[in-house]
């Protein structure tokens, strides 16, 4: 089956291919269902974001998508299933997640944590490449990569994820609440980031609770409801959606 | 099991001379003390002086045949703390069943010995071949049985695995006591003593160099990454499974190499000498030492068999005395001597460098 077939439920007419195509994704945790028959595309370049409020199912998305849960319903990633596809090697094939929490190794040093991820490449060459990317974004990483990277600072252990992420050369980012537990000033820089590495080509699918923020960086979003996405629509349309400033922003 | 970050990093260049920079004597220690860890051709000169009195020491009789086998007893546990710091310190998992692995080694090597081959082989130079091969032999036998325990680990974490192999060494000794073949709860007595102070040296020393080189390959970045976060592992592209596998077999090998010096050295095996005590005292080494810490396993399992036996005219009391010693550690340094840090002998050159040139470049090559 190719991904050409598939149904669109996109937005865009145009006949593009998606890069990442989900398609009535149902996951459940036991007998609690967390998604519910949920489908969605991100095209190549664009900044998707899955807003909702706690519960709804937007990291448990990104968890299926990284093969991280089982699933029913398909994940199609440039054409092909990624159902029963191992974790290690959906991030081999492009697709990098920076989970909720950072999940930094705390006991390893910054530049063993970006070593980690290069662990399937064999390409040398491209990873010190990869590296003086990574610095160039993150200048503080630079600095502190002999430090151990538990004893960074929250914005700096951020910082590394996403970092980390960049190393396994993805051409898909996945980024679960990258704003979480970090002050106003910092959530704007790790959106600039977040919109920079865009620029430079990775496509982003973006789980935020900060609704008001990823709606403004964001080409497309989502609204997920207790498992359900119930509004799609252009970043802009939903900031103006009063359903959503009712709920999401404040009103 | 899940440590704090420190400030007290393994790279970290002032470790011991800021704690101690109150005290002038201790001062000048410190100092000394990192000269001499700055040497670093001091390690392969020890290494050969190392090799040159394990061949002197039995032949002039430079110690007491007494002090030659607390000795040789040193190096086995060594290997077998190395091995099971691997498991417990490094990937962060909790095996309490070394001792099972142990056995597996120690039984194949001594049947081999003393039923399968021919008497003539042991006899003469031939030995010197022969007797590495059993020891291999044993090893390789306790791998395949780690790929057996390994599969679990798959599927489950921490105290549930720890139970796993908790049951595994409890397996182990019932099924060799329950084989009249290969002397059921009686054992095997009258294995020759082929273990030699210039073999244990030879194998601890290769125990700890293969260790070590894991650890600081790829695949030993993956057992750490496993400790720290294994969704996060997963998601930094580590094939978790493959390493597991590989920790354990690996961890096992050891274990099983150590068994099988332990009955050439021993001269008699029976169930009963590796049950859940036995893997006790492992645990208590890893921990006494350090978690995470090639130099920690060293010092650890030094300490612990030396203490024992000096400890032994308390008799009884010895087994009061320990397990408060160890109280008194946890309290005092919940780590134990080395936990996470590592002497700068065992750390490679590359890894050294790291921190010292700041270039991109340099970082890169690995």
């Amino acid at each position: 089956m190719s991904a050409a077939s598939l149904p669109t439920s996109s937005p865009r007419s145009d006949d593009q291919i998606p890069l990442l195509a989900v398609r009535d994704l149902v996951i459940s945790y036991g007998n609690i269902l967390a998604v519910k028959g949920i489908s969605f595309d991100v095209y190549e370049g664009e900044i998707v974001t899955l807003i909702g409020a706690n519960g709804a199912g937007k990291s448990t998305t990104l968890r299926g998508i990284s093969g991280l849960v089982p699933y029913s319903g398909d994940i199609w990633y440039q054409g092909q299933s990624l159902r029963r596809v191992p974790a290690d090697q959906i991030v081999g094939r492009g697709i990098a997640q920076v989970p909720e929490g950072r999940g930094i190794f705390g006991n390893l040093t910054v530049l063993e944590n970006l070593k980690l991820a290069t662990w399937q490449r064999k390409d040398k060459g491209a990873i010190a490449d990869d590296y003086e990317r990574v610095f160039k974004i993150f200048p503080r990483l630079q600095e502190r990569q002999s430090q151990l990277s538990g004893t960074l600072s929250g914005g700096e252990q951020q910082m590394l994820a996403v970092g980390r992420a960049l190393m396994s050369r993805a051409k898909m980012m996945l980024l679960d609440e990258p704003s979480m537990g970090l002050a106003p000033v910092l959530v704007r820089d790790i959106f600039q980031v977040v919109q920079e590495i865009n620029r430079q080509g990775t496509t982003v699918l973006l789980v935020e609770q900060n609704a008001n923020m990823a709606l403004r960086v964001a080409s497309r979003a989502y609204v997920l409801e207790t498992g359900t996405i119930t509004l799609a629509g252009t970043g802009e349309e939903l900031l103006k959606d009063p359903r959503v400033r009712e709920a999401y922003l404040g009103g | 099991m899940t440590t704090q970050p420190s400030n007290d990093s393994s790279k970290s260049k002032l470790s011991w001379s800021a704690r101690f920079a109150q005290s002038p004597l201790l001062l000048r220690i410190a100092q000394a003390w990192e000269a001499l860890l700055a040497r670093r051709w001091l390690l392969p000169v020890l290494l050969v002086i190392g090799l040159a009195l394990s061949f002197l020491i039995p032949q002039f009789r430079l110690v007491n045949e007494y002090v030659q086998l607390i000795m040789m007893y040193v190096g086995i546990n060594i290997i077998m703390t190395i091995s099971l710091n691997l498991i417990n310190g490094y990937m962060g998992e909790f095996s309490v069943g070394h001792a099972g692995f142990m056995a597996v080694g120690a039984y194949i090597g001594a049947l081999l010995t003393t039923q399968v081959l021919p008497y003539a082989w042991l006899e003469g130079p031939l030995v010197m071949i022969v007797f590495p091969l059993i020891v291999l032999a044993g090893g390789a036998g306790a791998a395949l049985v780690g790929l057996l325990v390994a599969v679990p680990s798959f599927r489950t974490r921490g105290d549930y695995l720890a139970i796993v192999t908790l049951a595994f060494n409890m397996i182990v000794k019932s099924v060799i006591e329950n084989i009249e073949a290969i002397g059921g709860p009686r054992g095997i007595p009258g294995i020759d003593k082929l273990t030699t102070m210039p073999w244990v040296f030879f194998w601890t020393v290769l125990a700890v160099w293969v260790i070590r080189n894991f650890i600081y390959s790829n695949f030993g970045r993956g057992v750490l990454s496993l400790r720290e976060d294994e969704i996060a592992s997963d998601l930094m592209s580590v094939n978790t499974r493959q390493v597991k596998l590989l920790a354990f077999v690996l961890s096992s090998f050891f274990a099983g190499i150590g068994g099988a010096l332990f009955a050439h050295l021993l001269q008699f095996i029976s169930p009963r000498v590796f049950d859940i005590i036995k893997s006790t005292d492992f645990l208590i080494m890893v921990y006494l030492g350090g978690i995470g810490s090639i130099g920690g396993s060293v010092l650890g399992a030094t300490i612990y068999t030396v203490l024992l036996e000096v400890l032994r005219p308390l008799q009884v009391w010895r087994f009061v005395l320990m397990p408060l010693l160890l109280v008194f550690l946890m309290l005092y340094r919940p780590r134990g001597i080395m936990g996470l840090r590592e002497f700068r002998w065992f750390v490679p050159n590359s890894e050294l460098l790291v921190g010292k040139k700041k270039e991109v470049g340099n970082a890169a090559a690995d």
